[in-house]
């Protein structure tokens, strides 16, 4: 790892004011940036130590809406009640994510900043090659081993998978993130590679996370999260998809309902074509497994991926029929 | 409001606080907690297995919680409280109940993963997470044991959990 001064902002605002500096990095739970230092990805000249802010980290849940604080830690806001409650979803991704030691640490705006796992873009030893770190590089991925790599949203700069749980959940419920000056959409905020893969999120210098917001809805209110994975735990997603519901007074008509993915695409992707092909419907097995295919379109794969074009509608429809059945 | 940084010169002043005694350190800011501990403070009882986040063997707490210290900045702990695997047993040298529970399980084979596995348990348990074998499974996920003595590691914290709540 080489060597970076180190700086503790006792304030957003001077977190801001250092953040604008040159090869500074802001340091939270730390571990993506000193995961990525270790490999030779991340290379900060400036390390900002923000988790030391007060009053950052408070988790805030009405029935209009949660407002999570940028440093709260993932197994806090996975074990909140009121998060539990009224974002099941949420809960189940966060629980499900990494390890209990790494989500004591990870804290959620960071988690939004957390990187790919594509072992191509790891390892810049290795394989000099990717659009990610360098612009213009190519893709080491391409061509290459590609097994956890995305089907959705790919381009042909990029086919890096994006790794997290928690935003798949975020954006299947129109979650917004709050930069201070600015507030966005989650699902804008991540950018799919298109030409510039290495620019993941929209997000300026000297920006810093502060909340996520995440409106309150009877589908988030009977919302799950399903991980399909290649061991039982402590692994990412081979796909996952989060999923709400709200059904009418019959108890089968479909009246709201949120459908993301996670493990298969570029970008925490919310399929809307799904959603737009069951709202309003009576739902039954064969019209759920017809409509998680639509997620699909669209879908391209590089060989040893294209088993996730047949797994992530089944995992889709898992979900529904889970909450189908808790009515 | 405060909008002061305290921007750090090439090597650091730390005062770190470790199983309830203070250390003075000299350090440069890359250095992590898991090297502060083993290569400046001689506190090999925490482990470096993957020194990536991936193994859990180098398990401590901060303030209270289970944390890995191969991707924790020594800087970043000052003025926390931390605890290792040496500071878990009583002063008169009486084991923790999770350390006893470990040698009456017989759960290790080569102990390398050891201190990991039970600083991360007698945190799993005091989180609540130990409710079920199953639950201590998924809880216990992310400290790895390449001997596979995990079945003796799940039946030695069902039994210190029950003796704790006892």
């Amino acid at each position: 790892m080489r060597d970076f001064s180190y700086l503790r902002a006792d304030s957003v605002e001077a977190a801001r004011n250092a953040a604008a500096l040159p090869g500074a990095m802001l340091l939270a739970g730390g571990t993506t940036l000193i995961d990525l230092a270790k490999c030779g990805v991340a290379e900060p000249s400036t390390v900002i130590d923000i988790s030391h802010i007060e009053g950052l980290d408070a988790i805030d849940v009405t029935a209009d809406r949660a407002v999570i604080g940028a440093l709260a830690r993932m197994s806090h806001v996975a074990d909140h009640t009121s998060v539990k409650s009224c974002f099941p979803a949420v809960s189940e991704a966060l629980w499900q994510a990494a390890s209990a030691q790494l989500r004591n640490m990870a804290t959620v705006g960071g988690n939004l900043m957390q990187r790919t796992r594509c072992p191509y873009f790891r390892d810049p030893q290795n394989f000099p090659a990717c659009n990610k770190r360098a612009h213009g590089s190519g893709c080491s991925a391409i061509g290459g081993a590609t097994r956890g790599h995305a089907v959705l949203g790919v381009s042909e700069a990029c086919i890096a998978t994006y790794p997290g749980d928690l935003a798949v959940a975020l954006v299947a419920f129109d979650a917004e993130v709050d930069l201070g000056g600015r507030k966005l959409k989650v699902e804008d905020f991540f950018l799919a590679p298109g030409a510039t893969a290495e620019q993941e999120h929209d997000i300026r210098p000297g920006e810093v996370i502060t909340a996520v917001e995440i409106p309150g809805s009877a589908a988030a209110r009977r919302s799950t999260y399903i991980k399909v994975r290649d061991r039982q735990s402590y692994e990412f997603a081979a796909a996952s998809a989060a999923v709400g519901l709200e059904l009418e007074g019959d108890g089968r008509t479909v009246r709201d309902i949120r459908v993301a993915l996670g493990g298969v695409a570029t970008k925490p992707w919310r399929a809307r074509a799904v959603e737009e092909a069951l709202k309003g419907k009576a739902i039954d097995e064969a019209t759920i497994r017809k409509a998680s295919e639509l997620a699909m379109e669209g879908a391209v794969d590089h060989g040893a991926n294209h088993y996730k074009i047949a797994l992530a509608p089944r995992v889709i429809a898992r979900a529904i029929l889970k909450l189908g059945e808790t009515a | 409001m405060n909008d002061q940084v305290t921007i750090s010169p090439t090597t650091l002043s730390l005062n770190l606080t470790i199983n309830g005694q203070a250390h003075a350190l000299e350090i440069e800011p890359r250095v992590t907690l898991l090297d502060a501990l083993r290569e400046r403070l001689h506190l090999t009882g925490t482990k470096k297995g993957c020194d990536q986040g991936q193994c859990g063997a180098c398990t401590v707490h901060v303030d209270g919680e289970r944390v890995l210290a191969c991707l924790t900045l020594a800087a970043q702990v000052e003025g926390r409280s931390i605890t290792t695997i040496e500071g878990l047993a009583g002063q008169d040298g009486t084991l923790h109940a999770v350390q006893a529970a470990f040698l009456d399980q017989d759960a290790f084979q080569c102990g390398y993963c050891t201190p990991g596995q039970i600083m991360s348990a007698v945190a799993c348990i005091r989180e609540g997470h130990a409710g079920s074998d199953e639950e201590i499974r998924e809880y216990m996920a992310g400290n790895l044991c390449r001997c596979g003595a995990y079945p003796h590691i799940v039946a030695a914290i069902r039994q210190a959990a029950q003796e704790l709540r006892s």
